[in-house]
Formats: structure tokens, C-alpha cells, sequence
């Protein structure tokens, strides 16, 4: 990013200082694993050492990658971990951009320094399921009582290689359930191709923008009417004009209201209500 | 010292196993030829030795586990795996190995690392046709018989009772296996297949029970390739034929870089596409490159006591087809 003012060699500087900064956080993130496995005396494998999970692949095979899973996924949409791959392969420049998004904003470099993670094992089912009804948390829970779904069930990141884009990438995969909640969607297809319009209006990712695009084409016709008339834009205007839906600590956040959240982040309620009965398959599409 | 002197070596260990008494000279002597032909029958079990696991360097005992765990893993795709990664050739190298088994009706097969069965059942289907063919033979044979013929067919006629060929498949891994007898019923294979679950390394067979001894594409997971040999002579007929189907060095410089880019670059992504297991085919191509090359292999064959060992290169040292006999 050019500052005016600068000289040329004050930015070599800060480009070298920042290579510096990741090279040190690579080498002991590589440091802390040696010590780790030679502790358990079994050497984890070599690529684990950016994160875990973490698999190194040369550009020719991100690119094949992202071709041969574009194509799995197309043939059969429930394998989510296609999908997974193809997001991960083609979407760098859209984490790079979500990344200063979430660095200009404060919650999210908030979010972006303590790295919280949504699961099961982390989230206090009691504490949310008292809460009053219209609270986010609640809705939260009713949400995934309703529509039989985990937030265990998302794949890990593995072939990013940048550990912040990363956890970007795990924490959109994450937040895909709270917009749910907050958007008012279920997760039949027509809730989930809205979803879809939406994550591609706000975060650019091809993967996202190939889902919308697709995901139309599996609707029969009553539902791509309302898709394109009135469910359809709500979900792409807001998707443009909303805050960074990853810049939200919402771990923080289970007591607000629903209604209050969606203010706070320049969404509109949703033009149409669905309802969670009304799906024709329980399976998710990410 | 020769081959036939570490044979007779090995075999006097072997006797001492089984407590049976040998003089201590004998023994000493058999002890001290162990050392130094480093034998590993005798190690510490407390001496963590290591040895590699594709290009990770790992303690042997958890080398096997973690094979189990990367076949358990791959077991429901792996024909698929196999068609897409080798583009259905490794169809023509199963064939070729047939075509060089040329078994007889009658033979006992023993399919070591057999898994999802692909050599029984060409074998099967090989000797069946084996059998057709000396059918046919004999028929045309017997044009016009006279009456003196007709009785003695007569009386000979189950002689399909001792020329049934059987084939044992044995693999560590329960799940292959489990693949292996689901591609059996639905192709309809009853007679003649057994499936047992047996350790490479320690076969649970009798000595001198079978024919032909094959292991296709399965000896370079094996923890220890000298025993897996030794089995191998063990559970041999005298007369018995070793042979083995392994990955190999290609010869051909331009031909070596193009096989080393396709395996590390495309079989990983097609391990992800296809069985969404990256890891595991990562692990097979690096295992291929850790195998011993031809040559290298075939004096390990003949150390295990083999003669007439012999190998050919098929598609140019990609599969190296090994061959052995017990005399």
C-alpha cells in the first residue's frame, strides 16, 4: 500500500520487516512442532507446519486441485469437501481481500488476533438455550435444532498457504451457520442459494459465486420466482451494503437481539419468511 | 558367504526358534552368521530402530500401523484410485504377470497383499480357461472313439476333483479384504477363493503348501522385505514359484522426470478428488521412490534362498515384474 510521503526505500523497509515478522513466525511455528514430535518421538509429517492440517501444494496442483474439484463438485453437490478444496484453491485474492477488510475494522482485527473458533466444545448450550427468545444466541440454537445441523461438521483448511487467510477461510466456513440465523434462512436450497447470493455479494469468493450461480439451477420454478424477484436482490443488495459479516465477534454477541445485530450490520429482515419445514433435503450445501 | 550357506543358516535359526535341540556349536555359529548377515531376528525389542515411511523416517513398530491406517483409508476407492491414477494400465500389468504365471489347472495360488483380489481372480478366470481349452483339446481328440474308449471315460470322468486350481488371498487389512469379498459375490466367484487375514511377515500357513507365490504391488508397505521373502520360500512347494509385481526405477532419463512429475504432482489431487485422501497417495508415491530398484531387489530375492531370479521391466521400469524359483 503506497503512503504518500514515503520514500521508496522506507517501503523496502517495511516490506523487509514484515518478511521478517513472517519468517520468524514460521520459524517457530516449524520450531515449536519439531519439539513437539520429537517429545512424542513421532514425526508428525513435514507439511504439517504452517498449521494443522495444513498441506503444501505447488501452483500446478492448486490448479488441478481447483479443476478436478470444481468438477467433483459439480457432479454431485453433496460433497462438501470439494466444494471445500475449490474454495480454498481459487479463493486467494478474495481472503487477501477480506483480511483488510477485517484489519480495518476493529472487532475484526479483534477477531483476527484471538482467533476464536465456533464448535460445539467451545459454545455453552445451557447458558444460550436460557436466553430470552429473539436473542441471537437462542436463535442461534433454535436454528440448529431446527435444521438437524452441527457447527462440528466443517471441513478443516488445507491448502491455503498463509496461516492468517487460513483462519479467515475456517471462520467464514464457521459464520455460514450464524448468517443463517441472521439472515432468517433455512437450509433447504432456496434458503442456501440466498445464503449463497449473499457470501458472494460480500466476500467475492469464486467458490461462493459459483454456488450462486449453480445453485439456481436445482430449483423448480415457484422458487426460482421468488429467488429472482424479491429474495434474490434483498440478498445481493444487502450482501454489498452490509458490514464484514467476518469483522463480528459473535461469541460476544449471543445476548443482543437478532433484530438489533442485523441493524448493526445494515441488514435488512428478510422479504420472505421460509420456514425450516419446507425443505426438500436436510443435507447442507456449503 | 553363498546363498545356499545363509539358507542353511536361516534355517538352523529357524529350527532354534522352535526349540528344537542343536548343538551350541551350531548355534553360536548359527547366532554369530545372523550378526553378521544382520538378520534383524534377533534385535532388541527395546532398540527403537527406524526405517522410513515414504519420506518420513518412523519407528518400525508404527510403520505397520500406519499402513493399515492408510489402506483402511483407501480401501473403498481403491480400484477406482487404480484406474484413474495409472490410467487403467495397471489392468495390462496384472495381465502380463498372468501371462507369465501361465498357470495349469490344479495349482494352488497364494495372493500375499491380494486385498480387493485382482490377481486371483484373473487366475481363476486363467485357469479356468486353461481348463476349457484341455476340454476342447481332448474332445477334438476323441472324434470317433470306439467303444473301448467310451468305458474308459466312464470310468474316469470326476477327474475335475483333482484338477481344481484354489487361490488363498491374504492381506493384513481387514477392509480389503472386506472390498475384495464384496467384488467376488457381485461377480459371482465362489469356488476355489479363500480370503485370510495374514501378516506378509509371518504367514499363518504351513510349510510347503502352495504352487505360486504372488505379491503384486504390496511388498514395498511391507515393514521387512527379507522376511516377507523368507516367508515366501517357506509356504513354497519345492518346485515352488515366486513372483512380484512392484513398482520400480524407471530407466529412461526423460521418461523418469515425466513419471516423478506425474506422481507428485497429479496423484496427491487425484487422491483429494476422487477418495478425499490427499495423505495417503502422497504416501504410496513416496513409498515407490524408497522401494529398492531392480537389481537391488533381485539380490535380496536370492539372498532369501530363490534361484533362476529374474526380472523384466514393464512400460519402460515403471512396474518391475520379479520371479524366483524354490529348488
Amino acid at each position: 500500500m503506497r503512503v504518500s510521503g514515503q520514500t521508496m526505500w522506507q517501503q523496502h523497509l517495511a516490506k523487509l520487516r514484515l518478511y521478517q515478522r513472517q519468517c520468524a513466525l514460521t520459524s517457530k511455528a516449524v520450531r515449536v512442532h519439531q519439539l513437539h514430535s520429537t517429545s512424542t518421538g513421532f514425526t508428525d509429517r513435514c507439511y504439517d507446519d504452517l498449521y494443522p492440517g495444513h498441506i503444501h501444494t505447488t501452483p500446478i496442483q492448486k490448479a488441478l486441485l481447483a479443476v478436478g474439484s470444481g468438477v467433483a463438485a459439480l457432479q454431485n453437490p453433496y460433497r462438501h469437501d470439494m466444494v471445500a478444496v475449490l474454495g480454498e484453491t481459487t479463493g486467494h485474492l478474495a481472503l487477501l481481500n477480506l483480511r483488510d477488510r477485517m484489519r480495518n475494522d476493529p472487532e475484526g482485527y479483534t477477531v483476527l488476533t484471538e482467533r476464536p473458533r465456533i464448535r460445539l466444545s467451545t459454545l455453552d448450550l445451557s447458558k444460550m438455550a436460557s436466553l430470552p427468545d429473539g436473542s441471537f444466541g437462542r436463535e442461534y440454537l433454535r436454528f440448529l435444532e431446527d435444521n438437524h445441523v452441527t457447527p462440528d461438521s466443517r471441513a478443516d483448511v488445507k491448502f491455503v498457504d498463509n496461516e492468517e487467510l487460513a483462519y479467515i477461510m475456517q471462520r467464514y466456513r464457521e459464520v455460514h451457520d450464524l448468517l443463517h440465523t441472521l439472515l432468517g434462512m433455512p437450509t433447504n436450497m432456496l434458503g442456501e442459494v440466498a445464503v449463497k447470493w449473499f457470501e458472494a455479494a460480500q466476500t467475492g469468493l469464486p467458490m461462493c459465486a459459483l454456488g450462486a450461480v449453480l445453485g439456481p439451477l436445482r430449483l423448480n420454478a415457484r422458487r426460482l420466482q421468488s429467488l429472482f424477484t424479491s429474495l434474490g436482490p434483498w440478498a445481493l443488495q444487502n450482501g454489498r451494503r452490509s458490514r464484514c459479516i467476518l469483522s463480528i465477534f459473535y461469541e460476544r454477541r449471543w445476548e443482543q437481539s437478532v433484530e438489533d445485530l442485523r441493524q448493526e450490520l445494515n441488514i435488512e429482515p428478510p422479504p420472505i419468511t421460509l420456514s425450516a419445514t419446507n425443505k426438500k433435503s436436510t443435507k447442507k450445501y456449503e | 558367504m553363498s546363498a545356499s550357506m545363509r539358507l542353511l543358516v536361516r534355517r538352523a535359526i529357524r529350527l532354534s526358534d522352535t526349540n528344537i535341540q542343536i548343538s551350541a556349536a551350531a548355534r553360536a555359529a548359527a547366532r554369530a552368521a545372523a550378526r553378521s548377515s544382520s538378520c534383524r531376528c534377533f534385535s532388541d525389542a527395546a532398540e527403537d530402530r527406524s526405517t522410513h515411511f515414504g519420506f518420513e523416517t518412523v519407528p518400525e513398530t508404527e510403520k505397520a500401523k500406519r499402513v493399515y491406517k492408510v489402506f483402511e483409508n483407501v480401501a473403498q476407492r481403491y480400484d477406482i484410485m487404480n484406474d484413474a491414477m495409472s490410467l487403467g494400465i495397471h489392468r495390462v500389468w496384472k495381465d502380463m504377470l498372468l501371462h507369465a504365471m501361465h498357470p495349469q489347472p490344479g495349482v494352488r495360488l497364494l495372493d500375499v497383499a491380494g486385498g480387493t483380489g485382482d490377481i486371483s481372480f484373473r487366475f481363476l478366470e486363467y485357469v479356468r480357461s486353461q481348463q476349457e481349452r484341455q476340454k476342447r483339446r481332448a474332445a477334438r481328440s476323441m472324434q470317433t472313439p470306439s467303444w473301448q474308449d467310451i468305458s474308459n471315460n466312464y470310468s474316469t470322468e470326476d477327474e475335475d476333483g483333482p484338477l481344481e486350481s484354489r487361490a488363498v488371498v491374504c492381506d493384513i487389512n481387514k477392509e480389503m479384504l472386506k472390498v475384495g469379498k464384496q467384488k467376488a459375490d457381485s461377480m459371482g466367484i465362489s469356488t476355489g477363493l479363500s480370503w485370510v487375514v495374514g501378516d506378509a511377515e509371518e504367514l499363518p500357513f504351513d510349510d510347503d503348501q502352495f504352487d505360486i507365490y504372488t505379491i503384486a504391488f504390496g511388498i514395498r508397505n511391507v515393514t521387512h522385505i527379507d522376511q516377507a521373502l523368507q516367508e515366501a520360500l517357506r509356504v513354497l512347494k519345492p518346485g515352488g514359484r515366486f513372483m512380484c509385481l512392484e513398482f520400480s526405477k524407471v530407466t529412461n532419463p526423460v521418461l523418469a522426470r515425466l513419471y516423478d512429475a506425474y506422481s507428485f504432482q497429479m496423484i496427491p489431487v487425484l487422491g483429494e478428488v476422487i477418495a478425499g485422501d490427499w495423505k495417503s497417495y502422497q504416501y504410496l508415491v513416496e513409498s515407490i521412490r524408497k522401494f529398492p530398484d531392480q537389481e537391488e531387489f533381485t539380490g535380496m530375492i536370492e539372498d532369501a534362498g530363490f534361484y533362476c531370479v529374474q526380472y523384466r521391466n514393464l512400460t519402460g521400469g515403471v512396474v518391475a515384474l520379479h520371479s524366483g524359483f524354490k529348488l
